[in-house]
């Protein structure tokens, strides 16, 4: 068992498949010698070759589009878009081929590829550097979107996203990347993908989250219990499709209030999927509305004023409050 | 500091070796036999006749939106001819004559433009992908296939295909480029057919050829007369003897023509000339093969009657097995995911209960769907 960061965990898992299994590969923009722009591939091109740990051109479609064709003659790819900003570049690949080969050809070809990409603010990054827009990829049938919320949940979910047969978008929280670290077992364990976690159990109110909006969540449910004598219980999505409706609503029903929290912006964001989840099979376990703190419906700030927009554990502390006094 | 020219080290040619009136050029006649030959007129007749039944099919409601391939055909069938049974064919959506040649069933063909995925569901043992609707994407996937057989040490040749308008796309450049990089085992088929639904080639590009935009990623290109099955099968395999002895990527142009409508949803006289279309009749495909075929003695009256006997009858088989397919409307859900996630069992047991409810009501025939067994 050692303490590792988010990005130590997720290069422990691209070490372990490449290992594993020698038709995985990993292509993206700077991940050879240079190690990726956030290090989580570093080593790689070492140990494994330029056959295994390969540059692409600066050319996102060409990314996510030859990564089809690799899925299509056997081989496993675990590309990266070097920021989510840039995904967009892959997404008519995404969302025209990688996401509908299964169906359309009634399983005779399927794109068995992973798709990383660093998301989120946080980080003082650059314009187009800090984006949420998970729902984009969520949206989108035959494809899963996984999010991890820390080390030990990055290491199992990317590698079970690479063992999965269906295509998987697998963003990475980058403000979790140096954080915190966590211990991660020795022995490789894969999460599945499709179950949400129970982060912290409690009893008055469920706040449902993931990715780096975890991290705040679970600062709130402490503080909600040391000053507010209030148990929140903590769920964690990590995948946000296909969404886990049995462990929300198996906890609105034993809590009957909820918070939603992510940095997505709110209309039509994941946190919409979930209440709608609640209120169709849930509604009448609820004490009262239902809150989210969520980014807001504006473009993230430029980095000298992003941190009003992220929801922090303040936020979440007053709406889970307002929940359990209504 | 002298300032020159720069010299470019790839050439690009023009290839033409058959003659309006079907006599071909004896120094470049690939010297196919005689039952090689008969093979490929028949394929070419096969394909026209298709197009031709599949456009009545859409006038009478019977398929969906048509894009017919008339005067095309050689320009897919000559790269085909060359392909070994483990290349991969790559296509767009005007290369009937190939997918034939490679093996698919008729009513597969007919059902995609019925709208059935039936007719996307490439037959097991053949190496190619469906119909790409999407232009130029399929280019990115025809790099990555050619990557994965150079990866795994696997001597197939990825053929792909698009047409002039694709070229503007940025996935033609982004798998022109990867490819030229990688040194892959791929070809890249153009059929210049000289309108892209109503935009002219000339406002396309302004390059005079777009064969030498492969000098730009580092590789040769020949142009060929896409209309002229002779120059399409040794452009074609030069290059794939280039690509299966690690020579890299080949770019071919096939100089062509739309006889037809783009699709049956549109009207090619609001936008070109009936002059312009004359013009190129007389050098249709079929008709220089014909040409060819009866002036070389390889056929005649008699024999072209019988082998338009035999199409039709192989034609009106394929229809009657089309119509005769009854989809499963489940086989969506089914085949979203390898597993079905509880989420969408719910959905597919909503849909079975809206179907159910469906047949009842209305005194139509519906599609049938099959109970799953995990849903």
């Amino acid at each position: 068992m050692a303490k590792l960061t988010m990005v130590q965990a997720l290069n422990l898992a691209l070490r372990e498949i490449l290992r594993e299994d020698p038709d995985t590969l990993i292509f993206g923009q700077d991940v050879g010698k240079d190690g990726g722009v956030f290090r989580v591939t570093e080593g790689l091109y070492d140990e494994f070759g330029e056959d295994r740990v390969v540059d692409a051109p600066v050319a996102e479609s060409c990314i996510a589009g030859v990564a089809v064709g690799l899925c299509l003659r056997g081989l496993r790819p675990v590309i990266e878009m070097q920021f989510s900003g840039f995904g967009y570049h892959a997404f008519h690949q995404i969302e025209n081929h990688v996401s509908r080969f299964r169906t359309r050809t009634r399983g005779r070809y399927t794109c068995p590829m992973v798709v990383r990409m660093p998301y989120g603010a946080g980080i003082r990054a650059i314009e187009h550097h800090s984006e949420s827009r998970e729902t984009i990829w969520a949206h989108l049938p035959g494809l899963k979107m996984v999010i991890p919320s820390g080390p030990r949940n990055a290491r199992a979910l990317l590698r079970a996203a690479v063992h999965d047969p269906d295509p998987v978008v697998f963003y990475e929280p980058k403000a979790s990347y140096r954080a915190f670290k966590e211990e991660v077992p020795d022995d490789p364990e894969d999460f599945p993908i499709g179950k949400a976690a129970v982060a912290r159990p409690g009893s008055n109110v469920t706040i449902i989250s993931y990715g780096a909006s975890l991290r705040p969540t679970l600062e709130a449910a402490d503080e909600l219990a040391e000053e507010h004598d209030i148990d929140a219980e903590v769920i964690d999505l990590q995948t946000i499709s296909p969404m886990d409706t049995e462990t929300i609503c198996a906890s609105i029903e034993k809590t009957g209030r909820a918070v939603v929290v992510h940095e997505a912006p709110r209309t039509c964001g994941p946190g919409a999927e979930v209440v709608a989840r609640i209120c169709e099979r849930s509604l009448m376990y609820l004490e009262a509305p239902i809150r989210r703190v969520t980014g807001y419906d504006v473009i993230m700030p430029f980095f000298a004023t992003e941190r009003y927009f992220i929801p922090d554990s303040r936020r979440i502390v007053a709406a889970a409050r307002d929940v359990v006094t209504f | 500091m002298p300032r020159r020219p720069i010299q470019l080290p790839h050439r690009i040619e023009s290839l033409s070796i058959l003659d309006s009136e079907g006599n071909a050029d004896p120094a470049l006649d690939p010297k196919l036999s005689p039952t090689e030959l008969k093979k490929l007129y028949r394929a070419m007749l096969l394909s026209r006749r298709l197009d031709e039944r599949l456009l009545r099919l859409q006038r009478q409601g019977r398929i969906g939106t048509f894009g017919p391939a008339m005067g095309q055909e050689a320009a897919s069938l000559g790269p085909a001819f060359v392909m070994k049974p483990n290349d991969w064919f790559i296509p767009s959506f005007r290369e009937p004559a190939a997918m034939l040649w490679r093996g698919w069933p008729m009513d597969k063909i007919i059902l995609w433009w019925g709208g059935h995925e039936y007719g996307a569901s490439v037959p097991e043992g053949v190496n190619d992908l469906p119909i790409c609707v999407p232009v130029a994407t399929q280019c990115l996937h025809a790099a990555g296939i050619a990557w994965g057989c150079k990866l795994k040490g696997d001597p197939s040749v990825a053929f792909c295909f698009l047409g002039d308008g694709g070229t503007s796309e940025g996935d033609f450049h982004e798998a022109m480029n990867f490819a030229g990089v990688h040194q892959l085992p791929f070809i890249c088929v153009i059929q210049n057919n000289h309108w892209a639904i109503s935009l002219p080639r000339d406002k396309q590009s302004k390059a005079p050829t777009l064969v030498q935009k492969c000098i730009a990623y580092g590789f040769d290109g020949i142009q060929a007369d896409g209309n002229d099955i002779f120059a399409m099968i040794v452009a074609a395999r030069e290059a794939a003897d280039r690509a299966r002895t690690g020579g890299g990527p080949t770019l071919i142009e096939a100089v062509t023509y739309r006889l037809g409508v783009h699709t049956t949803a549109d009207d090619p006289k609001k936008y070109r000339s009936d002059e312009e279309v004359e013009c190129w009749k007389p050098k249709d495909p079929l008709v220089r093969f014909h040409k060819y075929m009866v002036r070389t003695g390889l056929l005649d009256d008699a024999a072209v009657e019988l082998i338009e006997a035999e199409i039709a009858e192989e034609i009106r088989q394929a229809v009657e097995r089309a119509e005769k397919y009854q989809p499963d409307p489940m086989d969506s859900f089914r085949h979203t995911f390898a597993e079905m996630p509880p989420s969408l069992a719910a959905h597919a047991r909503e849909f079975l209960e809206s179907m159910a409810a469906l047949s009842s009501d209305d005194g139509t025939e519906q599609p049938e769907p099959r109970q799953l067994a995990d849903a």
